[in-house]
């Protein structure tokens, strides 16, 4: 893959109107062209997208609610609530949801916004862990995330994040399954066509934890992942694998300058 | 849930080979009609003064927004007791009733219905004079609630 | 179970007022499956209330026809401050209830 100097990429981006790639990003070239990539609401059907429009209506916005008060539930050993150490989430994790997944140096390991909670929850707070999909680990991850909604998504895939990117690409790219279908052949290569009655999305996480109406509840982006996994007679891997989570630092690269949209509505 | 055998069963039923050359929407309406009996009990219903609004293609029958008005002064003297909202084809065709007072100032129910298929709808009015009203649409669902599992 | 209810911040006495509600229930058909292959029970909101200052506004039937994480938007007439409490129940016999106070001028 040829790769163009840093500035003439970054310069092509901005005169584009994308937002500015962090570093590592410019030098790499985007599957999807910036001006090109598109949410998955632009392909919902208008009266799905008004639901997700809805200030007031959109059934995500519960877990959003719920998560606010947990947000100042006292937790654990030290009875300490996430307020305790942040503060009003609402300064606080602004912008926060856009930067992930991120590599965390101290820690030594990549974390997505589910397992950062954890990391609080068991480090800081003498608490035990709340499972993947869980109603309080979605209503925390829904609450964080809102609060970067309409702010670009950036990931540095830079640095020590860069082996996890790389195999992030690799996963997204390569066929398995019964159906031998790669991530990269519907998301990449054939959005906007029709999958049964369905257009096919470019499959972007900027939405994340979203109220799917197949699942009549929110769900987090792992368990999409497993969802399509699943569609294409794939092996599941669990919940937290770290398939999982170089697959959310690639998907999320991939969709740099989309704003976040928590809590979404898809079909 | 298939169109021909509804065909097949009605006419098997009255015997009558006539009825499967009649358009679809009669046979909707044959279907639904019961449901309504089951709310009126013989009293007669009449065509307008409900306004039923709805989508003519869901492509998502899990979530469809739907929107009922009754003309009505809404006084203590004459108001809009209860609004039922029926089904041709959903398991539980009586899929809501709301019950209003001369406090609702207007008689409207904005909400969300699971559709189990492409039917017909129906919006009811009971008004405080014991008589009722209606209003029905035929709705297109791709993907029908209750039935196409994903 | 969380619910978000939503009326205009301030009303005048005699105006007609748009009331929402959201409540988070899964409203179960009893169609679906969990991931093991058994069947989720049937679970739906059947009765839900609203009172405002006591005073019953709304009283609706409901069915797993409505939509998961019901919505309902109706109206009423603002007469005094107070409070609209709405209360459900389901098909499991769980009670809940939810609270909002309304301001009223004039």
């Amino acid at each position: 893959m040829t790769r163009s100097p840093a500035i003439g990429a970054a310069a092509l981006a901005l005169a584009l109107g994308a937002a500015v790639l962090p570093s590592g990003a410019a030098a790499q070239a985007r599957p999807i062209p910036p001006d090109q990539v598109r949410s998955g609401v632009t392909f919902l059907a208008p009266d799905q997208r008004a639901l997700q429009q809805d200030a007031f209506g959109n059934p995500g916005l519960l877990w959003v609610e719920r998560g606010e008060r947990l947000w100042r539930e006292p937790a654990g050993a030290g009875g300490k609530s996430c307020a305790n150490c942040h503060g009003d989430g609402a300064a606080s994790m602004k912008g926060v949801a856009a930067r992930y997944p991120v590599f965390d140096t101290k820690a030594g390991r990549l974390f997505n916004l589910e397992g950062r909670i954890n990391e609080c929850r068991t480090a800081h707070q003498g608490a035990t862990p709340f499972p993947y999909e869980s109603e309080a680990l979605l209503s925390l991850t829904a609450y964080v995330a809102h609060q970067s909604r309409g702010m670009p998504l950036a990931v540095a895939i830079d640095g020590p994040a860069r082996k996890h990117f790389e195999s992030g690409e690799k996963l997204y790219t390569q066929r398995r399954g019964q159906l031998n279908l790669s991530c990269a052949q519907c998301h990449t290569d054939n959005w906007g066509r029709k999958l049964g009655p369905e257009p096919i999305s470019q499959g972007h996480p900027n939405a994340y934890p979203l109220y799917r109406l197949e699942w009549q509840t929110l769900g987090s982006l792992q368990r999409r992942f497993r969802s399509c996994l699943s569609g294409i007679r794939a092996e599941m891997l669990p919940y937290g694998s770290p398939e999982y989570l170089d697959l959310e630092l690639y998907v999320a690269w991939r969709a740099a300058g989309l704003e976040i949209e928590t809590p979404g509505v898809r079909r | 849930m298939k169109r021909p055998g509804r065909r097949r069963f009605l006419a098997g039923a009255t015997g009558a080979l006539a009825l499967a050359a009649l358009p679809e929407s009669v046979l909707a309406q044959a279907a639904i009609d019961p449901v309504i009996q089951g709310v009126v009990r013989g009293a007669p219903v009449k065509r307008g003064r409900v306004k039923l609004d709805l989508p003519e293609l869901a492509d998502n029958g899990n979530s469809v927004p739907v929107k009922v008005t009754v003309e009505s002064p809404m006084t203590a003297a004459d108001h809009v007791r209860a609004i039922h909202f029926l089904s041709e084809r959903n398991p539980e065709r009586n899929v809501a009733t709301f019950q209003f007072g001369a406090r609702a100032g207007r008689a409207e129910i904005v909400t969300r219905v699971r559709l189990a298929g492409s039917q017909r709808v129906v919006a009811l009015a009971e008004l405080s004079d014991g008589s009722f009203w209606m209003d029905a649409a035929e709705i297109v669902v791709t993907l029908s609630a209750c039935i196409d599992e994903s | 179970m969380a619910a978000r209810i939503q009326i205009p911040a301030a009303a005048k006495r005699g105006e007609v007022i748009e009331v929402r509600i959201l409540i988070q229930h899964p409203m179960e058909t009893g169609y679906r499956v969990d991931h093991v292959g058994k069947p989720v029970p049937k679970n739906a909101i059947r009765t839900l209330t609203c009172r405002y200052n006591g005073v019953e506004i709304l009283r609706a039937a409901m069915s797993p026809g409505i939509a998961a994480n019901p919505y309902l938007q109706f109206c009423t007439v603002a007469e005094a401050s107070g409070e609209l409490e709405f209360s459900w129940t389901d098909d499991a016999g769980t009670q809940e209830s939810a609270r909002q106070p309304i301001v009223v001028s004039g």
